[in-house]
């Protein structure tokens, strides 16, 4: 029998990818307790008894004063110093989008050295001045510790934000490559970081950082949305590609997408653990 | 003592804000400035000591990677400083999510007193920019008079030490409610009442009125709690409660038709009751899937046993042309509440927009208050920013530019929702309010703003429309609500639940009254924005965001409790009766006492007359043109007017895969650029069923025939439903009229009397052509007088009326969305099908536009005959056979083979010759022609013979085949090349307009 994988998930105040993030967590095999993030500040809800904290998209409290600002405020007044055990226990989190910007505001990323505290990263306004929502080519950096990645190459994802311009001080952004910590950079047709091209990097990001994780690898912030690509038909491509499988006599849509094996490779971690 | 945070970027990252500012001040008014920086601006008007003054400084307002603060003023370079603030009473989103953050961090509520208000100062380098320069960027780009405020220092001027000053916007009413009793004698005393509060009431509803009052049994009835003439609150409701926006008098009202020279005479009484209601009653009969139409918020269908979706369509015209950004996204988030707030609520999973707007290069004479452009880039961000905020994808939409518009824009939006079939065992359609139930208020507090929305918005705008009623639409504060009210239907603690939209607490409570036949509130207990609102003005406030739900009193506490858990403020303010009566009362006293029934009988109907003048009485004909010899020139510069150019940088911004259930997205195609027929989601993630959603407008056949206007438009937003994969067995409509003042006036509207029959006849089209394909009108709503005056060069002001537009949407479901089809040619060597047949109808075409005429040939429908190869087509579909589908649209054929070959990134060669056509002999006719029932297919070649033998007896021929060179080539009737263009010049040309938008570079010209 397989370990069933607890999987916290905080809903409410704006954010609004509840109904995609259960359902990729619940195709990669994990039970899903979706509560409303003041059940958690109150107490009402333990983090403990979670393996995995997912962070999720969104507009929490409109963003109005920086993207993921007060959710980390209140997650920092109430929870404090019980994310860090938390993530020293052996806990993932993932946040996505708006769940990223809240770690890079927690200073939970990038967590040089055990210090889960220090804002060291920022997603500033993106540079082109709107939002935008298109799917981006990613490619991921094998050797990053990252469990959420593992055994993926290169991905597309879509992202939909106007503040994912990832920005850390030159020092900072050395820091992050030498430990591997930059998983995933906005990549070009043929898989190369995309330089600064708009829009293959389609806000500016500082070295096309699209997403980092912490020195353990089980912390991972993303401005990508993995839940976003839960099915096959997701993909912006798929009745061309669905035609040339047709062609070929090749059956299609029938692998997991590569949004759901992030999330089917953080529940085999926590099983294996 | 209040503070001024000041809050900046640090000065070596990019401010793509200020940016942004920079390249409108270009791209508007050609204003060079060198650099722009924004700092933010929170005023705090709170009690704090220092140390928490600087821990909410530290810990929630600045980022210590990216920015930089100080409590004073920043220093920045700055040839000039330039303040935008809001004013009093305006909605200040921002310093509502500032207040929610430092109760948080500072553990204690904050005092009605106590305040926090945003604003921004622009940092300008500019050197060789003048005074008028940057006044015209405040007045023009950045703030909107009506809800901002601005000042203006050069560098000599500015004062680092006092720097923006300490603005508070506080809104104080130093006063006490009350009420006003009027009396009402006579019928003129009444009609110069109206006058005065604005209240717009009809002249020949004002004997009803007056008589109500002075019958007897009323007043000894009034007596009995202290009441005797009427008051305000009730002068208000009534007005609310019969304007046109609430009410549709005008499709409720009596028309009498007729056609010029002794052709038919027809008097229609009531065209909601004979063109809308009969033929969708008649059609939801033979249609099991119609759950729910002509009474709810929003008209429901299944889609599959266990689930409903709900649809409704509306427009926010009048607001959005005064304060687009504010207009748009009060309207989208307005919206939104109707599915919410239809049966027990359901869930919001679509949004769709469409906007038309004068030409966005404008520059002749005409003065409207907001340029198109900037009235559309407000427009967009409003629903950008209400769409995406609200965590519902917005999928579907279009843009159209003509001049009628300047006098007045419009916006439409639209909403679907979901909903299980079953709410705690019983129906999630039905609801009902019962004796004994509590009226709870939901959501949002209640201001000034707001007040008299509907009734404004039933006139035609005049210079002197009061612009209290544009608002700032909260997105989040309604998400919060959106998912605590979800939460509690599901517990089954909702009896009822309606949306306060137009007309406020009077709208909402006095409909939901109608059911349990009576209410008592006691309006002291709504909760205020600020103190000092008179109850008529409690009652009548449109503020936004907010439901009134029924609950049965043993539910309270729950509901209470899920609403604190939410962060949701909900309040009971009275309950319902069966006395027959709406009391409402102010601390104790009767303040209104009036029958429910009162509003129900007893008011004339409105009457219009409507006299048809065929077209070619009004002087149309076709042109006489010789056939061009340019045709690739020619339709390179089609593709390149502003109707049919690529408009990407809309739905680039709008979030479209939220909820994660996108399938068929807005842009699609090698390039992601090329606009999808229609849109199509998985609403219920574990399953394969889909929700396919499209719209159509087509205002330019309402030159010649708001008939062929109607039905074309019908028929364009059928077929777009089907060319993704829908169902035509199951498709829903939703119309939205838009028409000018159809009341006729010597002198302020001679064409009136035109205009009401342009109105009968799209109403008979759109019977006529619902009844034919079965398209029940799940919803619909009319928004009437789309005209402006407009002050032109001499001080003059004309009166712009809009085109009669329809804008109607589809909605269908998608048995397997495995099986959906897009637009893109998929594989070189495949065969390209045309399906339908070509006419001469050329008439109100692009092709006809851009040469300067009109035409007379506008397409028919002909439903009869196009529905076989319709159900023909969707079997195709449903076989797998073919491996492209597109309709063909505005535009016509050739325009229609680029796009598809754009998407694609593969080329055509067409052979004009075996396109099915009839009656054409030009090959300009059978390009450009926009005649309806129209598609393209592509598929393997080894498919032919099956296809062929499906569509047997049926108009459609292979036509071409796809190539792998990327080059479109048409070959003429006579086999000659007569048009060859690349992929690239195509697509040049289509995005020549508006292309620089979605990639924030500079413009041409």
């Amino acid at each position: 029998m397989k370990l069933r994988i607890r999987v916290l998930l905080p809903a409410g105040y704006g954010l609004n990818c509840d109904a995609e993030t259960v359902y990729a967590l619940e195709r990669a095999g994990a039970s899903v307790n979706r509560v409303h993030l003041n059940l958690l500040l109150q107490g009402g809800v333990r983090l403990e008894e979670h393996q995995l904290l997912v962070l999720m998209g969104g507009f929490g409290w409109g963003d109005d004063h920086g993207a993921g600002v007060i959710q980390a405020v209140r997650l920092r007044t109430h929870l404090g110093e019980e994310l860090a055990g938390f993530i020293a226990r052996g806990g993932l989190v993932i946040g996505i989008c708006n769940g990223f910007q809240v770690l890079a505001n927690l200073g939970l990323l990038p967590g040089f050295n055990g210090d889960y505290r220090t804002r060291a990263v920022a997603l500033l306004p993106n540079e082109c001045g709107m939002f935008r929502d298109q799917w981006v080519r990613l490619a991921i950096d094998p050797a990053s510790p990252c469990v959420f990645t593992r055994g993926i190459a290169s991905a597309e994802l879509p992202v939909r934000h106007g503040e994912g311009k990832f920005y850390a001080a030159p020092g900072v952004i050395e820091k992050l490559r030498t430990g591997r910590q930059i998983v995933l950079r906005y990549a070009l047709a043929d898989g190369s970081p995309a330089q600064g091209r708009f829009p293959d990097n389609p806000n500016g990001s500082v070295d096309d950082i699209a997403g980092i994780c912490d020195p353990t690898g089980r912390v991972f912030g993303l401005m990508p949305h993995p839940e976003a690509f839960n099915d096959w038909t997701n993909h912006p491509d798929w009745t061309r590609l669905r035609e040339r499988a047709r062609r070929s006599g090749r059956l299609f849509g029938e692998e997991p997408t590569v949004g759901l094996r992030i999330f089917e490779n953080a529940i085999r971690h926590l099983r294996q653990a | 003592m209040p503070a001024r945070l000041e809050i900046a970027l640090r000065p070596e990252l990019v401010d793509a804000e200020g940016e942004a500012v920079r390249r409108k001040a270009r791209e508007y008014f050609g204003i060079e400035t060198r650099r722009i920086r924004t700092v933010h601006i929170l005023t705090l008007d709170l009690a704090l000591t220092a140390e928490e003054r600087e821990r909410l400084r530290r810990e929630i307002f600045t980022n210590p990677v990216t920015q930089r603060s100080a409590f004073g003023t920043l220093a920045l370079p700055a040839d000039w400083v330039l303040w935008v603030g809001l004013r009093p009473g305006v909605r200040d989103n921002a310093g509502a999510t500032a207040i929610e953050a430092i109760e948080d961090l500072l553990g204690r509520r904050l005092a009605p007193a106590e305040g926090v208000y945003t604003s921004k100062r622009y940092c300008i380098e500019a050197p060789r920019a003048s005074r008028r320069d940057l006044e015209r960027i405040a007045s023009e780009l950045l703030a909107n008079d009506l809800i901002q405020q601005w000042r203006l220092w050069s560098a000599a001027e500015w004062d680092p030490q006092e720097g923006v000053g300490l603005v508070v916007p506080r809104v104080r009413l130093e006063r006490r409610p009350s009420v006003t009793t009027i009396p009402v004698a006579t019928d003129e005393e009444l009609l110069r009442i109206s006058r005065e509060r604005g209240l717009a009431l009809h002249p020949r509803d004002v004997p009803v009125i007056r008589s109500y009052f002075q019958d007897p049994r009323v007043q000894d009835a009034r007596r009995a709690v202290g009441l005797a003439d009427p008051t305000d609150v009730e002068l208000e409701y009534i007005s609310q409660a019969r304007s046109d926006h609430c009410n549709h008098n005008t499709f409720r009202g009596r028309f009498h038709y007729r056609e010029a020279e002794g052709g038919m005479v027809e008097t229609i009484d009531n065209l909601f009751a004979t063109y809308i209601e009969e033929p969708t009653l008649l059609i939801a009969r033979e249609k099991p899937w119609v759950v729910s139409v002509l009474w709810d918020n929003a008209g429901a269908g299944r889609l599959d046993g266990e689930h409903h979706y709900v649809i409704t369509g509306e427009t926010h015209n009048s607001p959005s042309n005064l304060e687009a950004y504010g207009g748009a996204i009060t309207g989208i988030v307005g919206v939104y509440r109707d599915p919410l707030g239809t049966g027990r609520g359901a869930k919001l999973i679509l949004g769709g927009w469409g906007f038309c707007v004068g030409p966005r290069d404008y520059a002749g004479p005409l003065r409207p208050r907001l340029h198109p452009r900037r009235l559309l880039d407000g427009v967009v961000e409003g629903v950008r920013d209400g769409g995406n905020k609200s965590g519902i994808p917005t999928v579907f939409g279009q843009v159209l530019f003509d001049p009628g518009y300047m006098g007045k824009c419009l916006v439409f939006v639209t909403a679907v929702g979901l909903m299980p079939a079953q709410v705690a065992g019983e129906p999630s359609e039905k609801k009902t309010t019962t004796a004994g139930d509590l009226i709870v208020m939901c959501g949002g507090r209640v201001g000034k703003d707001g007040i008299h929305g509907v009734t404004a918005s039933s006139e035609v705008f005049s210079e002197h429309t009061p612009a209290g009623h544009v608002q700032i639409g909260d997105p989040y504060t309604q998400k919060k609500m959106h998912d605590f009210l979800l939460e509690a239907r599901d517990e089954g603690l909702i009896r009822f639940i309606t949306d306060n939209g137009g007309g406020g607490l009077s709208s909402s409570i006095g409909e939901s009254a109608r059911f349990a036949n009576g209410a008592e509130v006691a309006l002291e207990k709504v909760p205020l924005k600020y103190a000092g609102l008179d109850p008529w003005e409690i009652w009548v406030s449109e503020s936004q965001e907010r439901m009134t739900v029924a609950v049965r009193p043993e539910d309270a506490p729950r509901f209470l409790e899920l609403s604190r858990r939410h962060g949701v403020e909900s309040t009971v303010i009275g309950r319902y009766t069966d006395s027959g009566k709406l009391h409402l009362t102010y601390e104790g006293r009767t303040c209104a006492y009036v029958d429910l029934d009162l509003l129900r009988g007893g008011f004339p109907q409105w009457e219009f007359e409507a006299e048809w003048i065929p077209p070619e009485r009004r002087g149309l004909a076709e042109p006489v043109l010789g056939e061009p010899q340019e045709l690739s020139g020619l339709l390179l510069d089609l593709l390149a007017g502003p109707n049919l150019a690529s408009t990407e940088w809309i739905p680039r911004q709008y979030d479209h895969e939220v909820q994660g259930g996108s399938v068929i997205k807005p842009l699609l195609g090698v390039e992601r650029d090329v606009p999808a027929d229609a849109a199509v989601l998985r609403p219920l993630l574990s399953s394969r069923r889909g929700l396919a959603y499209a719209q159509a407008i087509l205002p330019f056949y309402s030159r010649i025939d708001a008939f062929a206007m109607t039905a074309c438009t019908i028929d364009e937003a059928f077929r777009r439903v089907l060319a993704v994969g829908g169902d035509p067995e199951h498709v829903g409509g939703v119309d939205n009229f838009c028409w000018p003042s159809i009341q006729y006036d010597p002198v302020a509207n001679p064409d009136g009397r035109f205009k009401a029959a342009q109105l009968v006849r799209a109403c008979r089209a759109l019977k006529e052509t619902c009844l034919a394909y079965g398209i029940p009108l799940l919803s619909g709503k009319d928004s009437m007088y789309v005209d402006g005056h407009l002050h032109g060069r001499y001080g003059e002001t004309h009166k712009v009326s809009a085109l009669e537009t329809m804008q109607f949407s589809t909605i269908s479901v998608v048995e397997d969305i495995r099986r959906c089809m897009s637009p893109d040619v998929k594989m070189e060597g495949d065969l390209l099908f045309a399906a339908g047949l070509t006419r001469d109808e050329l008439g109100g075409s692009e092709y006809y536009r851009h040469l300067g005429y009109t035409g007379l040939k506008v397409p028919q429908v002909r439903a009869a005959d196009f529905l076989p190869l319709y159900r023909a087509i969707a079997a195709l579909v449903r076989e797998e056979r073919i491996a492209s589908l597109h309709g063909v649209y505005r535009g016509g054929l050739a325009v229609h083979l680029a796009l598809i070959a754009m998407a694609g990134g593969l080329g055509l060669r067409v052979e004009t010759r075996d396109v099915p056509a009839e009656g054409i002999r030009r090959l300009d006719t059978l390009l450009f022609s926009e005649s309806a029932g129209r598609f393209l297919f592509t598929a393997a070649p080894e498919r032919r013979n099956e296809i062929e033998a499906r569509l047997q007896g049926l108009p459609v021929a292979c036509i071409g085949e796809v190539l792998r060179e990327p080059r479109l080539e048409i070959r003429g009737l006579e086999g000659n090349v007569a048009l060859a263009v690349s992929l690239e010049d195509l697509r040049a040309a289509w995005k020549r307009p508006f292309g620089h938008l979605a990639r924030a570079e500079k413009g041409e010209g």
